[in-house]
C-alpha cells in the first residue's frame, strides 16, 4: 500500500512542473507575481488553447520574457497586455474585451438565460391560472366536500 | 403562442445544424489566427547580418520605397518546412521576379550559413533575429511565416506557414499579382 502511495506521488510530480523557468523570473517578488497574473491572461499563440504562463512554448517563453521587461521599465499591467495585443490581435487575450463585436458573446447567455425564465415562467403562469379561474362544477363541489367531511369525520374519532 | 413555442425545438434544431454546417466546411481553419498587421505599417526593427554571411542585414527602412511590394521571409535552418519552402521562394525569385528577403529567426549563425550555402541564397537581404523579438513585432506565431510589404512599408499580405503545395502557391501567387508584387509579363 504505501508503495502504492510512492507511486502515485511520483507520477503527480511531472505536473507540478512549471513552464516559468528559474531564470525568467524576476528578483522583485511583487513584479514577478505580477508578470505571473498578466501571462495567465495571454494566450500561447503556438499551442493556443494554453496561457503563456504554463506553456513551453518557444514563442510563450519570449512573451513572458517581453511582459516582465515590461514591467520592469515601468509599464502598468494594462499597458503591458495593450503592448502584446497590437502585436498579436485580441486573439492572445484568453479573456476577451468588452467592444460591440464582442457584446454577442458576452451578453447572450444572459440574453438566453432571461428569454428561458420569461417563456418558461409565462408558459407556468398561464397554465396555474388557467387552474385557478376553472369552475369544478356542482357535481365535482358535492365529491369534494363529502370526501373532505368523511376526512375531518376521520380525525375526530 | 402555443404554436411559437411548439416550433422552438424547430428553429433551435436549425440553428444549431447552421452552426454544426459552418463547422464541416473543410475550407475552415480553426487554428488560423487572425493578423491585425494587414493594412498596418510593418515593425519597425533593424537586424545585423548573420554573421558569415555576405548578405546584408534588414531593417525596415530596406521595406519602404522599393519600386514593386517585396516579400519578407521568417525562416530558420531548424525549420524542416522552411526547406521545403524554400525551393518554391527560389523560383518565384528566378522565374518571376520576386523580390526577397529574410528574417533568421532564433538559429544558429554557422547553421544558418551551412544551409544556405547547401539549398542556394534567394535572399537580398537577410536580417538575425537571434533573440526572436523581431518576430513578436510581427507577430510571428511560429516558422515559417511570408509577408507582402507595399513599397509605403503597409502589409498587404500574411502567409502562415510553408508556402508548399499547389493550393498555398496558387493562393500566394494570387496574392502576389493583387499586390502586384511581381513585374509585368513575368507570371503568365
Amino acid at each position: 500500500m504505501r508503495q502504492l502511495i510512492f507511486a502515485f506521488c511520483i507520477g503527480l510530480l511531472p505536473f507540478a512542473a512549471n513552464a516559468v523557468e528559474p531564470d525568467e523570473m524576476l528578483t522583485d517578488p511583487v513584479l514577478e507575481q505580477r508578470a505571473r497574473e498578466i501571462s495567465k491572461d495571454l494566450r500561447c499563440v503556438v499551442c493556443q488553447n494554453q496561457d503563456i504562463d504554463s506553456s513551453n512554448a518557444g514563442v510563450a517563453r519570449d512573451l513572458r520574457l517581453l511582459v516582465r521587461e515590461r514591467l520592469v521599465v515601468g509599464d502598468s499591467d494594462a499597458e503591458v497586455i495593450e503592448y502584446i495585443r497590437a502585436r498579436y490581435g485580441d486573439y492572445v487575450l484568453l479573456k476577451p474585451p468588452l467592444e460591440p463585436a464582442t457584446y454577442a458573446l458576452w451578453f447572450a447567455p444572459i440574453a438566453f438565460v432571461l428569454i428561458g425564465v420569461f417563456v418558461g415562467g409565462g408558459l407556468l403562469m398561464s397554465r396555474r391560472k388557467q387552474e385557478a379561474f376553472e369552475d369544478l362544477g356542482s357535481e365535482d363541489e358535492n365529491t369534494v366536500s363529502e370526501i373532505l367531511r368523511q376526512n375531518e369525520a376521520g380525525d375526530a374519532s | 403562442m402555443k404554436r411559437l413555442i411548439a416550433g422552438l425545438p424547430f428553429i433551435a434544431a436549425v440553428i444549431f445544424g447552421g452552426f454544426f454546417l459552418w463547422g464541416l466546411n473543410p475550407d475552415r481553419d480553426p487554428n488560423e489566427i487572425p493578423s491585425v498587421l494587414i493594412s498596418q505599417p510593418a515593425p519597425a526593427f533593424d537586424l545585423d547580418p548573420v554573421p558569415g554571411l555576405e548578405t546584408p542585414g534588414l531593417a525596415r527602412s530596406d521595406l519602404v520605397g522599393n519600386e514593386r511590394p517585396v516579400v519578407v521571409n521568417v525562416f530558420a535552418s531548424w525549420c524542416v518546412p522552411c526547406r521545403a519552402e524554400h525551393a518554391v521562394l527560389t523560383r518565384f525569385v528566378e522565374r518571376e521576379g520576386m523580390r526577397l528577403f529574410g528574417i533568421n529567426y532564433k538559429d544558429k549563425p554557422e547553421d544558418a550559413v551551412k544551409w544556405l550555402n547547401d539549398l542556394g541564397n534567394p535572399y537580398e537581404r537577410i536580417g538575425s533575429d537571434l533573440s526572436g523579438r523581431t518576430g513578436i513585432e510581427w507577430g510571428l506565431s511560429g516558422v515559417p511565416e511570408t509577408f507582402i510589404v507595399d513599397g509605403d512599408g503597409t502589409v498587404l499580405f500574411r502567409y502562415v506557414g510553408p508556402v508548399v503545395g499547389p493550393d498555398a502557391v496558387e493562393r500566394f501567387t494570387q496574392a502576389l499579382k493583387q499586390a502586384g508584387a511581381l513585374p509585368n509579363g513575368a507570371g503568365s
